[in-house]
């Protein structure tokens, strides 16, 4: 049977599943149903000091959705809790005393100014919580006073913040990253810098909706205007999937601990972060759409995968993905793949023909002797793999490797051994192949 | 008030409550949210299969998609401008057999994308805008003259009208329509559908209607072929075969299910409308499944179809059948009459010959039975009645049927033909409906010399 326990920096839950700062982890009454339901722990909706913030009483959510309203991205431009401080605070050490085999982190964005966080650090501290974790992330409203995402674009901020925090408190620090940067690294480079314990990522990505063409404004529309929220859900989980990967495997922050966050919807993506590195993951949009209950089929999905598997902690396959992710210069390219067509799941609906035919190599027949029919032809497929992805019926269309006969394509063999660009004749800063 | 069980020929057997609801439509409409979902199970085809199968060849993936992105009126306008009628043939269209048959995920599940729904959807949404998205061209000064007001002179009038032409709609009754509005089950063509359509086809402008002008009686083809530059005829088929057995003019009882149909379709209460405790219809078409559903939804106790073959050779779909019987119709099958019973001037039963098919041959095989009846439906088949079309202007037949090229041309210069009237149809809405844009078509390229 596997074991789902989860210790992270030594923060130990039943299971990996945290549910992100943002609204399901608002207030006691909240966290408490999510225990009920089964999550191994929270991160606390982020507390700011000072007065309360305010949230705007128009709508705060926008969406996409697919064809029978699936959600498929969220947005929103709620800003931190807009509760006291004080009552934040007794809430948490009240759960906590309440629940104590889950994990309590705590999520925190105030002014930059190290006074501002010791003083909320020893305030924290007092609720016997089980750590923090530093709010750079949120791209709207706080980013224009200063906080969030206006901390998180600056690694040089972001490295004097958390030695401030790792300073002022024993607590594990988490640094959570903004993914509104150009390349995730130097952010998370400086959080290690800074002594952050670990860093969770991603929070919201900046984005507008959609406009609503009738009031000639970005919607979701607030009194006749709007403005830009974080987009979050399944969207984002392969842009959060790719920035896991990329600290993992960056010689600075190679080893940093990593709560992976975006678009955890399903165990599968659950088991996608940790097998690329994460030590667990974090679900706020899954939670929000459909309830606290989802928890239940991520942790039977990742029992039973792990059983099959042979895996008896998510230590055994954490990371393994991870030594995969190459450079695209270093792939093999003299591995080969045909699209191959299984012609008794066909159904005919000719939209392989159709995309091969307008977007990609002309690489599928529509008529076959006179008949509707749909084959690939190997002289000018180059296995890019779209017709299957387009094709509706699952595994009608698979790409078979290529490994005996010659390439009606390239004239090439099929089978030579491993060669990429970095010794390509075609490439004019080629090093001579070992 | 009567019963199902009310001896004779009776009307009122059911509560105002009962016809209401078994006069609804038989097919609720999808509602937004239901267009949206199926509207993503279509695969937007290559060469799609559910076009080809359409008479009309509407692009069935480009509406649909035009649906699932939220512009209904758009679906609609790409529907009509190959079908004018895609509203009714959204209803009355056997689907199973047609489109939805050739979807392809049909044969990948045998759950087809709901074509019909959907385009019923679109044009819905179009009707109720109470938009024409079609508009004239500057007129041609060309007159044409269209005898026959159904589906098929209705769509060769919309296209003429659409490139120009002056048409006049000659038609024998008060009211356009044709079988729209005297012969589809009450159930396909709710709320007045039929003459909505009427209003919206002729909103085009450019269609000058005659009513009460019936060829052979008050009309000449000569003579319009004379005063017009090209005569376009849609005339559909006014008779109806005989079973050719004694006491089917006499005795009463014995009706023609066409013009029982017609009559309910007009009638303003169907309480009013007698029909009897049982009832037996003879023949297999869709007439027969239409006549027999509807009497058994007027009150009848017991509802018979006899048809002197098996099941799979009915002229009425697979579909067809399967509604007859889950509405509580029976179906009999290998049985053909052989004389009508009757008493005091009423039929009070049909006695049929068991039939069999030997040697590809359909023979007596020996048995006989008589299945008592206050009411007998013949369904077993319209025709073509050529009156006026002799004479000077005789049209060439084929099989009794007027006989025309593949533009719809007849045997006669500047006259065309098109519907239930030509030999070689399918004898369905939308063939008309095809029929009459072709020779539209047809009849433009000859008088524009394009
Ligand atoms: C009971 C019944 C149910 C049916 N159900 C379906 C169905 O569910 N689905 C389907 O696709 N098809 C159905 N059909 C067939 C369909 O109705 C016809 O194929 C279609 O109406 C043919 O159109 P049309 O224009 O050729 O003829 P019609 O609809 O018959 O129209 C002919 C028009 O010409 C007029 N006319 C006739 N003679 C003259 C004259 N001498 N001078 C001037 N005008 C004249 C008539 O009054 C009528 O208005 C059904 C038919 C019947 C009888
Ligand atoms: C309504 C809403 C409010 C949020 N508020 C916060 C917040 O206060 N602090 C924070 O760190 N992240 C906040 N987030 C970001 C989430 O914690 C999380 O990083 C992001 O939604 C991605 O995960 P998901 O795809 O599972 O939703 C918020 C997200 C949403 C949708
Ligand atoms: S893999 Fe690409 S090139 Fe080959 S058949 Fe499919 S779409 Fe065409
Ligand atoms: S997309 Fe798939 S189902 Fe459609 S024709 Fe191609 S192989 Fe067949
Ligand atoms: S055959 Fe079916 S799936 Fe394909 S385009 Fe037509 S309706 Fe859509």
């Amino acid at each position: 049977m596997a074991d789902l326990r989860n210790n992270f920096l030594g923060i130990k839950s039943p299971n990996p599943f945290w549910l992100a700062s943002a609204p399901p982890t608002d207030r006691l009454v909240n966290v408490t149903r999510a225990f009920k339901a089964g999550w191994g722990g929270v991160v606390w909706k982020t507390l700011g000091d000072g007065d309360p913030i305010v949230n705007v009483s128009g709508p705060r959510y926008g969406a996409i959705h697919g064809s029978d309203r699936r959600l498929i991205g969220l947005n929103n431009i709620e800003l931190i809790t807009d509760r006291p401080l004080e009552i934040n605070l007794q809430e948490i050490k009240q759960v906590k005393r309440d629940w104590p085999d889950r994990a309590m982190v705590v999520s925190l964005m105030v002014p930059c100014e190290e006074p501002n966080w010791k003083a909320i650090l020893k305030r924290v501290e007092e609720t016997e919580c089980d750590g923090v974790e530093l709010n750079f992330g949120c791209p709207h409203g706080m980013s224009e006073r200063g906080m969030g995402a206006a901390v998180g674009q600056v690694p040089e901020y972001i490295e004097m913040v958390a030695r401030w925090c790792k300073t002022h408190t024993n607590m594990p620090v988490i640094v959570k990253l903004t993914p509104n940067i150009t390349d995730i690294r130097f952010p998370a480079r400086a959080a290690k810098k800074g002594g952050a314990d670990a860093v969770s990522l991603i929070n919201t990505i900046s984005s507008i909706m959609s406009v609503d063409l009738d009031q000639m404004s970005p919607w979701p529309v607030v009194d006749g205007q709007g403005t830009h929220g974080g987009y979050c859900g399944p969207a984002v989980k392969p842009i959060a999937l790719n920035m896991v990967a990329e600290i993992g495997r960056d010689a600075e922050t190679r080893g940093l601990p990593i709560s992976a966050i975006g678009g955890v919807t399903t165990w599968k993506d659950a088991a996608d972060f940790i097998a690329m590195g994460a030590g667990n993951v974090q679900v706020c949009t899954a939670a929000m759409t459909y309830g606290f209950k989802i928890v239940e089929e991520m942790i039977s999905g990742l029992s039973k995968f792990m059983d099959e598997k042979g895996y008896q902690t998510t230590e055994d396959f954490r990371g393994l993905a991870l030594p995969k992710v190459t450079d695209w210069q270093y792939l093999n390219l003299n591995y080969v793949v045909k699209a191959s067509i299984d012609q008794d799941l066909c159904i005919s609906c000719g939209r392989c023909h159709q995309v091969c035919e307008d977007t990609s190599h002309q690489a599928i027949t529509n008529m076959v002797d006179g008949k509707r029919k749909f084959v690939v032809k190997d002289e000018e497929c180059v296995g890019c793999n779209l017709c299957a992805i387009t094709c509706p019926v699952q595994d009608c269309i698979t790409m078979v490797p290529q490994t005996k006969g010659t390439d009606p394509r390239t004239g090439f063999e099929y089978g030579r051994s491993y060669a990429n660009w970095t010794t390509h004749p075609n490439n004019p800063g080629a090093k001579a192949a070992e | 008030m009567g019963s199902t069980r009310a001896e004779g020929i009776q009307a009122g057997r059911l509560t105002p409550a009962d016809y209401d609801a078994n006069f609804s439509d038989i097919h609720a409409p999808l509602s937004r949210h239901e267009a949206f979902v199926e509207s993503e199970r279509c695969y937007f085809c290559h060469d799609a299969p559910c076009q080809t199968a359409c008479p009309t060849s509407i692009d069935i993936p480009l509406f649909i998609r035009e649906i699932a992105s939220g512009n209904d009126l758009g679906a609609a306008e790409t529907i009509l401008s190959a079908n004018i009628l895609g509203g009714m043939c959204a209803r009355v269209c056997p689907t199973e057999t047609l489109c939805e048959e050739a979807c392809v995920r049909e044969h990948a599940e045998g759950k087809p994308v709901k074509i019909g729904l959907l385009q019923r959807h679109a044009t819905d949404r179009l009707m109720e805008s109470g938009k024409q998205p079609f508009k004239r061209v500057t007129s041609t000064g060309k007159k044409v003259a269209v005898v026959g007001g159904g589906p098929a002179g209705l769509s060769c009038a919309h296209k003429l009208a659409e490139l120009g032409h002056e048409v006049t709609i000659y038609e024998a009754k008060e009211k356009l329509g044709g079988l729209n509005e005297f012969g589809i089950a009450a159930y396909k063509a709710t709320e007045n559908f039929a003459q909505r359509e009427v209003d919206f086809i002729l909103s085009i402008g450019g269609i000058t209607v005659k009513a009460g002008h019936a060829l052979g009686h008050n009309l000449d083809i000569a003579k319009l072929r004379q005063s017009y530059d090209a005569v376009f005829v849609g005339t559909g088929l006014a008779g109806v075969n005989k079973l050719g057995l004694s006491g089917e003019d006499t005795l009463s009882g014995v009706v023609d299910a066409v013009k029982y149909i017609a009559e309910l379709r007009q009638a303003k209460d169907l309480s009013k409308l007698p029909v009897g405790r049982n009832v037996v219809v003879i023949g297999g078409g869709m007439t027969a499944v239409d006549v027999a559903v509807q009497s058994k939804k007027l009150g009848a106790e017991s509802v018979t179809i006899v048809y002197r073959r098996g099941q799979d050779e009915m002229k009425a779909s697979a579909y067809e059948q399967h509604l007859a019987q889950t509405s509580g119709v029976t179906i009999r099958t290998f049985a053909q009459p052989v004389s009508l019973v009757g008493a005091n001037g009423k039929v009070t039963g049909v006695t049929f010959d068991e039939t069999e098919v030997k040697g590809g041959k359909l023979t007596a095989s020996g048995g006989q039975y008589t299945l008592p009846a206050d009411m007998v439906f013949t369904a077993i088949g319209q025709i073509f009645v050529p009156d006026g079309l002799n004479g000077a202007d005789a049209l060439a037949l084929e099989n009794g049927r007027i006989m025309v090229d593949a533009e719809r041309r007849t045997s006669v210069k500047h006259i065309w033909a098109g519907g239930d009237c030509i030999a070689g149809g399918q004898d369905l809405t939308v063939a008309a409906v095809e029929d009459g844009k072709q020779a539209a078509l047809s009849i433009h390229h000859t008088l524009m010399g394009a």
